[in-house]
């Protein structure tokens, strides 16, 4: 059972090669591409618009760092090649810096072209997105043949830095790394440690926070180096030890692991819980953006990531909360209904709110669920929109107000102590916090029961399962229901939070983001879709909802596709994967370790026939 | 005279114009163990998705236990007690081994959002009992698919192991008749002659009146009371192995028409 067997590389080398040993066709194109990745960069004038947010006041903002992060990637990575276990590799050396250089230059000379390009002929009638002032900076306010001649050594200084990775120890590697993380991490987190340095202003926070920011943003010239200093400082000391941590963790086995794992949920659950007292208004509202979209998440993630349904209609659930919610509380309700209907309670209303979720979950997922596949996915895609147009049509004007939505939405009474609304976010994320925990509970305890072994057994094989005595559509509805429920929860707090609903606030986006989330975050696993909704909608910004970053707002959708492809082709199972996904989408790598490890059955009582008995190790299609 | 299980009357089946199945008679009694034999492409796999309700037939009808089977879904058919294996293992690679088995107890069980949910007193004896039930039914087959293997992933057995998690599976949802689609395929003769001996214990031990497809005539003629040959979707002989392996039918259908004498 001990990982004995897993081989680690060999330390043997074979000796470097020489400079010129290169694949010279890999070499061009990797450049050609960091080239036309820098000129999509600058095109889509990402540069310019990040150019106002100063990350190192005054020399560097995040606008250079939209386009000096490419060539150093791409000469780190061109050079790169797979370890195997126990086969000795190449040393580093300058082969590798010469790539690195290569790469960088011709990525540099794509960008000196585009200068050149932008300076001399009219480009805006095709390339409607650059402005005057992309070529500004791409000339770093000096003249244009400045521009076009920098850029040369720029791409090399960086690509040259990138190949020059591959010589340094592992040591060096992570503490530079480290370094430069933790001085990007401070710069683009001002918001938030601003944020907190006032509520925790007594503990002196306050000074700290004015010596590393400057006024106007940015960390100061000596803020950076004392953070770099300390980020490598940690990545040199204090990492093994966090390690070690870790690992220990990881090994703790049975009681001890649950009592582990039970005190870290509490501290996380403290923590969450007593924050937002020391945050202030941006902070909270960005957490109670980012717990609706948990909250959406989670209940798409019952619905695709354990039983397997993809649908891309989830938008209309949180539609459906959002109006029943807005509709009963409102105090301008729209003309057609009868005089008599009351106004309820946020409480009262939740009631009806889950009903009529969850009826929309049966309606709905009574057609769609007998489909499978890429069929389902369309449908709900149908459904979702129709939902939306329903509330649009002049047929339910009256009741929905069409165009102009329910407005004049009440709060959330709390046992008539206070009333939480959008104009006091800490109350709006706790009422977030409540809702998510009870997700989280409900995701928790339905993974381990019979109906959630069913859904499993249901995205693994349908046929089989159903064969298996499981009733199918049952399990499916019961899945599409639950999902609905969720949502429309989301869907109510968020009419309390703003004070109004509109058809375009559930606009299809919606449903890809949340599915993105879910996928990104790690399909299946709860703490994944977390994480996910952290990192997306809290850093980047969900569809209406602004992000950290809000500079890369018009960029939001072009970093989730970016985001989504790499990880489909790098980590499909997630940030955060579900050991079950991650088995399945590695299942060759994971049978090789298994069978390393010696945990492959081999039928030892029959030594003598385990190679006639196809134990290859591989399933059968 | 014990009781009749099953009995199918005049079944056929057709895929767009091919006759699969043609005026398929028979039946199983209980206590039973029937062999289905043929070449390939006689219609075995399609006999058995017939009952199991995956393929619906053409014209005929299955009565089970004084009830027609025709028109229930598949998990219908599974809750009336009729459980299967498939041709093709067919496990859920990435739940567990013990995963397997609990799913397979769904039709037999209750529970479901709310003892979930509040975690009810009813819910956990359920859960334990499915637990205890899924690890009997796999200590039917020794140590190999219990211990430490309880929590290990379906995909990593042996070939031999997923086809007896196979049988473990149907026999977790508490069946009356377990259908085997060829249970020895692909092992070793060693394996085969324990498996067989197992299929018997089925019966003598479990109670279970067993219908399999086999190709291995050894296991055919060690444990089957009867023996149904079939080719070209319809029955060709039938009665004990003895006197289904003389008859002349069965043996030109697997080895062909003896060549005409020259003139």
């Amino acid at each position: 059972m001990s990982a004995a067997f897993v081989q680690e590389p060999s330390t043997e080398e074979l000796p470097a090669r020489r400079p010129l040993d290169q694949d010279w066709r890999k070499l061009l194109s990797y450049g050609l591409l960091l080239a036309l990745v820098m000129v999509f960069v600058a095109l889509t004038n990402m540069p310019v618009n990040l150019d106002r947010r100063m990350l190192i006041e005054p020399i560097f903002s995040m606008g250079y760092l939209s386009l000096f992060w490419l060539p150093a990637v791409f000469g780190l990575v061109v050079c790169r090649e797979p370890v195997l276990a126990g086969m000795p590799s190449y040393a580093k050396g300058s082969r590798e810096v010469l790539a690195g250089s290569l790469v960088g230059l011709i990525g540099g000379a794509g960008l000196s072209m585009l200068t050149f390009l932008l300076d001399n002929f009219n480009l805006r009638e095709p390339l409607v997105n650059w402005s005057p002032q992309l070529l500004e900076l791409l000339s770093f306010r000096q003249d244009t043949a400045f521009g076009i001649a920098i850029w040369l050594p720029i791409g090399l200084v960086l690509g040259t830095f990138g190949g020059l990775a591959h010589l340094f120890s592992a040591t060096t590697r992570r503490v530079l790394s480290w370094a430069f993380v933790s001085v990007i991490t401070f710069a683009v987190f001002e918001t938030v440690i601003l944020d907190l340095s006032e509520g925790f202003a007594w503990l002196g926070a306050e000074w700290v926070v004015d010596e590393l920011y400057f006024i106007r943003g940015g960390l100061t010239m000596h803020g950076a180096a004392v953070l770099a200093v300390a980020g490598g400082l940690f990545a040199a000391f204090g990492r093994d030890r966090a390690h070690r941590a870790k690992e220990s963790f990881q090994a703790l086995e049975g009681t001890s692991r649950t009592r582990a794992n039970a005190i870290g949920l509490l501290v996380v659950a403290a923590a969450l819980v007593i924050l937002p007292l020391f945050l202030g208004g941006i902070t909270n509202e960005l957490l109670a953006n980012v717990g609706l979209f948990v909250l959406l998440a989670l209940g798409l993630n019952i619905v695709v990531g354990l039983a397997g349904i993809l649908d891309l209609g989830y938008v209309a659930f949180f539609a459906i909360g959002g109006y029943t919610a807005g509709i009963l509380t409102t105090t301008n309700r729209g003309e057609s209904w009868p005089d008599w209907m009351p106004q309820f309670y946020w409480g009262t209303a939740l009631v009806f709110v889950v009903i009529l979720a969850a009826l929309a979950g049966l309606f709905i997922g009574a057609p769609v669920i007998r489909m499978r596949g890429d069929y389902l996915a369309i449908v709900t895609l149908g459904f979702g929109e129709i939902i939306r147009l329903l509330f649009l049509s002049d047929w339910l004007g009256g009741y929905t107000g069409a165009a102009q939505g329910v407005t004049n939405i009440g709060g959330v009474q709390v046992f008539g102590l206070a009333t939480v609304k959008g104009t006091d976010p800490r109350a709006v994320f706790y009422l977030v916090l409540f809702f998510c925990a009870i997700a989280i509970y409900v995701s928790w305890r339905l993974e381990r029961s019979r109906l959630g072994r069913a859904w499993m057994a249901i995205r693994e094989d349908e046929s089989v399962a159903e064969a298996m005595g499981i009733n199918t559509v049952n399990a499916k509805l019961m899945a599409f229901v639950v999902g609905a429920v969720l949502a429309s929860f989301s869907g109510a707090i968020l009419a309390a939070k703003v004070g109004s609903v509109f058809p375009n606030s559930f606009i299809i986006l919606v449903s890809i983001v949340i599915l993105v989330v879910v996928i990104v975050g790690g399909m299946g696993n709860i703490a994944g879709v977390i994480v996910g909704s952290v990192v997306l909608i809290g850093i980047l910004g969900g569809p209406r909802q602004p992000g950290l970053l809000q500079e890369f707002s018009e960029y939001k959708l072009l970093i989730y596709g970016v985001l989504l492809i790499w990880m489909m082709l790098k980590r499909p199972e997630g940030l955060v994967p579900n050991v079950r996904r991650t088995r399945e989408l590695h299942q060759d790598e994971y049978l090789q370790d298994a069978w390393l490890r010696g945990e492959i059955d081999t039928d030892s009582e029959h030594t003598d026939d385990s190679h006639s008995n196809g134990n290859t190790g591989v399933l059968p299609a | 005279m014990s009781r009749r299980l099953l009995t199918i009357n005049k079944l056929s089946v057709t895929f767009g114009g091919l006759h699969a199945l043609k005026d398929l008679d028979f039946y199983v009694d209980e206590g039973e163990i029937v062999s289905v034999i043929g070449p390939n492409g006689a219609g075995k796999t399609t006999f058995f998705n017939m009952i199991s309700g995956m393929v619906t037939p053409t014209s005929g009808d299955i009565i089970f236990k004084g009830e027609s089977l025709l028109g229930l879904d598949p998990n219908q058919v599974t809750a009336a007690g009729i459980a299967r294996t498939f041709q093709n293992v067919r496990l859920f690679a990435n739940m567990t081994i013990l995963e397997n088995v609990m799913v397979a107890q769904h039709c037999r069980t209750r529970q479901g959002l709310w003892g979930a949910l509040f975690q009810t007193r009813p819910f956990k004896r359920e859960e334990q009992e499915i637990r205890e039930h899924g690890e009997k039914v796999l200590s039917f087959f020794g140590t190999r698919l219990v211990g430490y293997r309880l929590d290990q992933p379906a995909a990593v057995l042996s070939y031999a192991n997923r086809r007896r998690l196979e049988i473990a599976r149907a026999m977790a949802t508490k069946p009356t008749i377990i259908l085997l689609d060829e249970p020895v395929a692909g092992m070793n003769p060693k394996e085969s002659a324990a498996l067989t001996q197992l299929i018997g214990e089925l019966r003598s031990d479990w109670g279970f009146t067993i219908v399999m497809i086999e190709h291995d005539m050894s296991v055919v003629r060690d444990v089957s009371d009867r023996v149904v040959v079939l080719d070209h979707g319809e029955t060709i002989a039938h009665g004990t192995y003895e006197e289904v392996s003389t008859n002349p039918d069965v043996i030109e259908a697997y080895l062909g028409r003896p060549a005409e004498e020259p003139a």
